[in-house]
C-alpha cells in the first residue's frame, strides 16, 4: 500500500505518468492489430454457437435408471457435440444435443440406443428450431443498436460529441475484442453469452466514463491558459484516474476470475465459462480501451478545432520562448504553491529521475494542478 | 485548465448523516422483514437451475389451412407465447420449436403452471363477430328457433338470464330512457359486456338519431344475416344451432376447431355461468387488428374491464361494422368477441365506435389481465393442442449453482482481501456497504419472485456476481476523491465533504449508463435477456441507493471518529503515506512554500 499509494500520490500530481496521448499511435496500431486479429478469428473460425441459436435434436427416452451424468457423456461422445440432459416428470431423459440435422440425428439415436440399451423406437427424436435463441439474439442487437445511439446523444449532451464519438469506438472495439476471443476460443455461444456481452456495454462505458469526467472538468477553461495543450491535459486525466481505473477493474475482474478460473475451472461448470470468459475479456478490454483509446481519441479529435490548435500553437511558442531563456520551460510561471515532488515518505532517486519519454511534459509538468490547482484554491 | 477557483463552490453540506442512515436502515429491515413475512426466503429460480414444466403443444392444421403449419407461422406463434407466458418479462421461460409442428414451453418451477398452460396452450384465435342469432345454450329448455327470426331468439335469450349482474342492472334503465332508444329492447340482454368508445369526441357518432334508422336497415348485409334465405349450408347452420347443447363441453370444443373465419359458425358463450349459443356472422375484425390491451378497473361500475386500442386498419374495421350494427335490432346489434371459438363477451352496440373499445363482463383481475395480455400479444396464426405436460430437472444442476456461489464467494474474498489492502480502514466501509447493498438485492429478488414471477437464472446469478464489482467501483472512485482531497493538504472530515460532490457526479453519470443498457434492453429484448437486464437495473439502481444513503452518511460519521481523522496508518487515510503536502495536517489552507522545490 506504502508503494501503491505513494505511486498514486505522484500520479495525481503529475510527477509520475505514462504519456498514454503520446503513445496514441502506438495504443491504437495494437488495437487495430488485435481488432484484426478478432475479425479474422471470426470470420475463419467462425463462432461456435449453442443450441438455442443452432438448433438440434432433442431425444426422450421412457423410464430409465441411467444417471444424467452418464447420458451426458454418451451423447455427446455419440454426436460429437454438447449435451444438455434432464431428468422427467416420468423418470426418463431428455437429451438435447446442438447442431444435429435429420440424418446425423437418426445416427446418434441408435447410437444413444446402443449406449443405453434402450430399445430404438423408445427413443423419441426431434428436432429443436433455432428460434428461440434466434429471437433472444435478434432482439439483444436490436437493444444493442437503440442502446448506442441513445449513449451517443446522452454522452453527447452530458459531455460533448467528441467524447460520444471516443466511447462508441471503444465500445464497439470492446465488443469486437470479447467475440473474437470466442472465435478463437471456440468456447460455445450461449444466451449467456449473449448476456455477458451485453453486461460489457455498460461497463466497458463506465470506466470511459469516468475518465471523461475528469477530462471534462480538467479541460473546462482550457483556452483560457498557455501552459498546456489539449493533449497534455487528456493525458493527465488519465494519469490522475489510473489508479481508480486500475482498482475498480480488478475489483470487477476478481470476482469474475474466480468465476472463469475457479467456478468454470476447478469446478467444471460449463455455462459458467461462457458467462465469465465474455465477461471477463470485455471488462479487461474496457479498462483498456478507456485508457488506451477512448481519451487519445478525443484529444485526437480535439485537436483538429481551431480554438484547441490555437492552444497548442501558445503553448509551444510560449515553451520555445522560456527555453530560449534558458528556464525550466514549465514552471517559469508557476505560483508559490506548487506541490513539486514533495514525496515524504520514500525519495527513492530513481523513481523521481523519470527518463522523459515516461514522464513527458504534459503529465508531469501540472502536477497538482489538473485539478484545482492548489495556488488557486488556496489564494 | 481546470480553474483555480473550482473546488470552492462544490463544498457538500455535511447534513444529517445519521437521519439517513437510520432511514437506510429501516427501509433495510422492512424489505427483510417483507421477506420473512412473505414466507419467501429464497429467491425463485430459473428452469435452468430449478427445473420446472414443460409443455409439448403440436400445432393442427385446420381443414381449408393445410399450409398454415409452415415456419413463419410457427416462429410467429414462438413469439406470441414467449411474450404471453413471460408477461413482464422476468419469468425466465423458454419457448421453442421442435419438430415441424411442435412447440416446447419451459416453466420454471414456481410459476402458476395452470395460469401459464391457459395462456399459452388454449388460446389462439381471436375475433370479432357479429352476432346473428343468440338463443340458451342447453337445447332442452330452450323453444327451438327454427324460423330464425331475430325476434323470437332475442326474447327466448333473455329468459335464461335474466338481468345479469346487478352492476349491469342498473344501467340498461338509463339507457332505455335515452332518446336513441331504438334499440332499447336490445338493451337488457347485454349482459354480457358492452362496448363504449373512450373517444367520444372522434368520428364516432354518437347518438344514431332516429331519422338514420331506416336507411342502413335496408343495407344487405345487415338484413341477410338475419333472415337468411334458404340456402342448404344455412340450413344446416340452423339445424346444427338448434342441436347445439353448450352445457356440452365436447360439443364446444369442435365448435372451436370446426370454426373458419370467412363463413358464418356456431359459437357458445358463457354468461353468469349460464351458456348461451350463438350463430355468428364472418369475421370482421381479428386479433391482429388489436394493438393494445389492458385491463382497468370501470371506475363507475368497480369491474375489471379490458380496454383495446385497435391499430390503424383495424380501427377502420371496427368502425364499420360498428356502425352497421348500431343500426340493427337486437340481438343483431351485438357482436361477439371470440376466442377460440367461444364469445367471451358480445357487447351490443349503439353508436359507431373507432379507436378503441372496452369489453366489459364478469371479469376477475386475473381473467382481464389474462384477456388483456391476449389481445395485445395478439392471436396465434395457427391453434395448437395441448401434447404432453411433464416436469423437468434443471437443465444445468445444482452443482452449477454451487460452483457459480463458491466462486461468487472466493471472489468476493478476494475483492475483499483487495480492498483491505489497499484501502485499510476505508475498506470496512467499502466492505459494510457490499453488504447492505447484497442483502438488499437479495431481500428484493426474493420478493420479486412472488411479486412479479421473478426468477434467477444463472445468467443472472453471474450477473449478480459481477454487481460486486460494479457497486465497489462507486467505492473506489469516492474513496480516491477523498484522498485526493487528502492530498490536497484538507483534513480528514472537509476531504470527505468536499469530495462528494464530484464522486457523485461521477458516480450517477456512469450508473447511468449502465441503467440506460439495462433499461433499453429490458424494452427491446424477450426472454432471458430481458430478465438479465431486469437484475443489472435493479443493482444499478440499488448501488446509487446505498452509496447515497449509506456509504455516504457512514464516511461522514466515520470522519468524526478518531481511529479515521486523526490518519493512523490503518485508516487508509494517512496523510503521509498518501503524499499530501506536509505542514498542512490541520490546515488545509496552507500558505508555506512547497518544501522541496524540485528542479524539473
Amino acid at each position: 500500500m506504502s508503494r501503491l499509494g505513494d505511486l498514486g500520490a505522484r500520479l495525481y500530481r503529475g510527477e509520475v505518468g505514462y504519456d498514454f496521448v503520446g503513445k496514441r499511435k502506438f495504443w491504437y496500431a495494437l488495437s487495430i492489430l488485435i481488432t484484426i486479429a478478432a475479425i479474422a478469428g471470426l470470420a475463419v473460425r467462425g463462432l461456435n454457437m449453442g443450441i438455442e441459436f443452432k438448433g438440434g435434436a432433442v431425444f426422450n427416452t421412457p423410464k430409465t435408471s441411467i444417471s444424467v451424468a452418464a447420458a451426458q457423456d454418451h451423447a455427446e461422445e455419440a454426436s460429437g457435440h454438447d449435451a444438455i440432459v434432464q431428468k422427467l416428470g416420468n423418470g426418463g431423459l431428455r437429451i438435447q444435443v446442438t447442431e444435429l440435422n435429420t440424418a446425423q440425428a437418426d445416427k446418434v439415436q441408435a447410437q444413444l440406443a446402443q449406449d443405453l440399451d434402450i430399445p430404438q423406437e423408445k427413443i423419441n427424436a426431434d428436432l429443436v428450431g433455432p428460434s428461440w435463441g434466434k429471437q433472444i439474439a435478434n432482439k439483444a442487437w436490436t437493444g444493442l443498436g437503440i442502446f448506442m445511439i441513445l449513449v451517443v446523444i446522452y454522452l453527447a449532451i452530458a459531455f460533448e460529441w467528441r467524447m460520444a464519438v471516443a466511447a462508441l469506438i471503444a465500445l464497439i472495439h470492446d465488443l469486437t475484442i470479447t467475440v473474437g476471443v470466442y472465435a478463437l476460443v471456440g468456447f460455445e455461444v450461449t444466451p449467456g453469452t449473449v448476456i455477458g456481452l451485453l453486461t460489457i456495454l455498460g461497463y466497458s462505458l463506465y470506466d470511459t466514463v469516468v475518465v471523461f469526467d475528469s477530462l471534462k472538468e480538467g479541460s473546462k477553461d482550457i483556452t483560457k491558459q498557455t501552459r498546456f495543450t489539449y493533449s497534455e491535459v487528456a493525458n493527465r486525466s488519465i494519469n490522475s484516474t489510473l489508479v481508480r481505473s486500475i482498482n475498480t477493474t480488478v475489483v470487477a475482474l476478481l470476482p469474475v476470475a474466480g468465476l472463469l478460473f475457479i467456478g468454470g475451472g476447478v469446478l467444471g461448470a460449463g455455462m459458467l465459462n461462457d458467462i465469465s470468459l465474455s465477461l471477463f475479456v470485455g471488462l479487461a478490454a474496457g479498462a483498456y480501451s478507456s485508457i488506451f483509446i477512448a481519451t487519445p481519441l478525443v484529444a485526437d479529435l480535439k485537436e483538429r478545432e481551431p480554438s484547441i490548435r490555437a492552444l497548442k500553437k501558445r503553448v509551444l511558442a510560449k515553451r520555445k520562448a522560456a527555453a530560449a531563456k534558458g528556464e525550466a520551460p514549465d514552471y517559469s510561471d508557476e505560483g508559490p504553491g506548487e506541490p513539486r515532488g514533495s514525496e515524504p515518505d520514500d525519495g527513492e532517486p530513481a523513481e523521481r529521475d523519470i527518463p522523459p519519454a515516461a514522464a513527458v511534459a504534459g503529465p508531469r509538468s501540472h502536477g497538482g494542478r489538473g485539478r484545482g490547482r492548489p495556488s488557486g484554491k488556496r489564494r | 485548465m481546470a480553474a483555480p477557483q473550482k473546488g470552492r463552490r462544490q463544498t457538500g453540506a455535511p447534513g444529517k448523516p445519521g437521519r439517513t442512515l437510520i432511514l437506510f436502515l429501516i427501509a433495510m429491515i422492512a424489505l427483510v422483514g417483507g421477506m420473512f413475512g412473505a414466507g419467501e426466503l429464497t429467491p425463485r429460480l430459473g428452469i435452468d437451475l430449478a427445473g420446472g414444466t414443460t409443455i409439448t403443444l403440436k400445432a393442427k392444421s385446420s381443414p381449408g389451412q393445410a399450409n398454415a403449419v409452415n415456419e413463419t407461422n410457427m416462429n410467429t406463434a414462438v413469439g406470441i407465447i414467449e411474450r404471453r407466458v413471460n408477461g413482464l418479462g422476468v419469468q425466465e421461460a423458454e419457448v421453442q420449436t421442435q419438430g415441424s409442428d411442435n412447440i416446447i414451453v419451459n416453466i420454471p418451477k414456481g410459476t402458476n403452471s395452470q395460469q401459464a398452460r391457459e395462456q399459452v396452450g388454449t388460446t389462439a384465435q381471436l375475433y370479432f363477430r357479429p352476432v346473428l342469432t343468440l338463443g340458451p345454450g342447453d337445447p332442452s329448455t330452450q323453444q327451438p328457433p327454427p324460423d330464425a327470426s331475430p325476434a323470437p331468439s332475442a326474447d327466448s335469450s333473455k329468459s335464461p338470464s335474466p338481468s345479469g349482474s346487478d352492476k349491469d342492472g342498473d344501467k340498461p334503465d338509463k339507457e332505455s330512457a335515452d332518446p336513441p332508444a331504438a334499440e332499447a329492447p336490445s338493451a337488457s340482454e347485454t349482459t354480457q359486456g358492452r362496448a363504449l368508445t373512450e373517444d367520444l369526441k372522434a368520428d364516432a357518432t354518437p347518438t344514431p338519431s332516429g331519422s338514420d334508422k331506416p336507411e342502413p336497415s335496408a343495407s344487405p348485409s345487415a338484413s341477410e344475416p338475419a333472415t337468411p334465405p334458404a340456402d342448404p349450408a344455412t340450413e344446416k347452420l340452423q339445424a346444427d344451432f338448434a342441436a347445439l347443447d353448450c352445457t356440452n363441453e365436447k360439443a364446444r370444443g369442435a365448435l372451436g376447431d370446426n370454426a373458419k373465419s370467412g363463413q358464418p359458425t356456431l359459437a357458445c358463450g358463457e354468461n353468469d355461468g349460464v351458456w348461451e349459443k350463438y350463430i355468428l356472422g364472418p369475421a370482421e375484425v381479428g386479433g391482429k387488428d388489436v394493438d393494445d390491451a389492458n385491463a382497468t378497473i370501470n371506475q363507475q361500475t368497480g369491474q375489471w374491464i379490458v380496454q383495446m386500442d385497435f391499430t390503424g386498419g383495424g380501427s377502420k374495421k371496427f368502425q364499420a361494422i360498428t356502425s352497421k350494427l348500431s343500426q340493427q335490432q337486437a340481438p343483431q346489434n351485438q357482436f361477439a368477441i371470440v376466442l377460440d371459438g367461444e364469445v367471451v363477451s358480445a357487447p351490443s352496440v349503439r353508436q359507431t365506435l373507432s379507436a378503441n373499445a372496452e369489453i366489459s363482463g364478469n371479469f376477475t383481475q386475473e381473467s382481464a389481465q389474462d384477456l388483456g395480455n391476449i389481445l395485445s400479444y395478439g392471436a396465434l396464426p395457427l391453434t395448437f393442442r395441448e401434447e404432453t405436460v411433464t416436469t423437468v430437472t434443471a437443465a444445468l444442476g445444482g452443482e452449477q449453482l454451487h460452483a457459480g456461489l463458491i466462486a461468487g464467494a472466493i471472489g468476493l474474498a478476494l475483492v475483499i482481501i483487495y480492498l483491505v489492502l489497499y484501502y485499510r480502514g476505508l475498506a470496512l466501509i467499502a466492505i459494510v456497504s457490499l453488504l447492505a447493498s447484497a442483502v438488499m438485492t437479495y431481500a428484493i429478488m426474493t420478493l420479486l419472485g412472488p411479486g412479479i414471477g421473478f426468477a434467477l437464472n444463472l445468467p443472472a446469478v453471474c450477473g449478480a456476481i459481477v454487481a460486486i464489482g460494479i457497486t465497489a467501483d462507486s467505492f473506489i472512485v469516492y474513496f480516491e476523491r477523498i484522498r485526493d482531497e487528502i492530498r490536497e493538504g484538507r483534513t480528514l472530515r472537509p476531504a470527505v465533504e468536499r469530495a462528494w460532490p464530484r464522486a457523485r457526479r461521477t458516480i450517477l453519470v456512469s450508473d447511468f449508463v449502465s441503467f440506460l443498457a439495462a433499461a433499453v434492453l429490458f424494452t427491446v429484448t424477450v426472454g432471458k435477456v430481458q430478465g438479465f437486464a431486469f437484475t443489472l437495473g435493479l443493482t444499478t439502481l440499488l448501488d446509487v441507493v446505498v452509496v447515497f444513503f449509506f456509504t455516504k452518511p457512514i464516511m461522514t460519521l466515520v470522519a468524526r471518529t478518531k481511529f479515521f481523522s486523526s490518519g493512523g496508518s490503518w485508516s487508509g487515510l494517512d496523510p503521509k503515506r498518501l503524499g499530501a503536502k506536509p505542514p498542512l495536517r490541520r490546515s488545509p489552507r496552507r500558505l508555506s512554500a512547497p518544501i522541496d522545490p524540485k528542479e524539473a
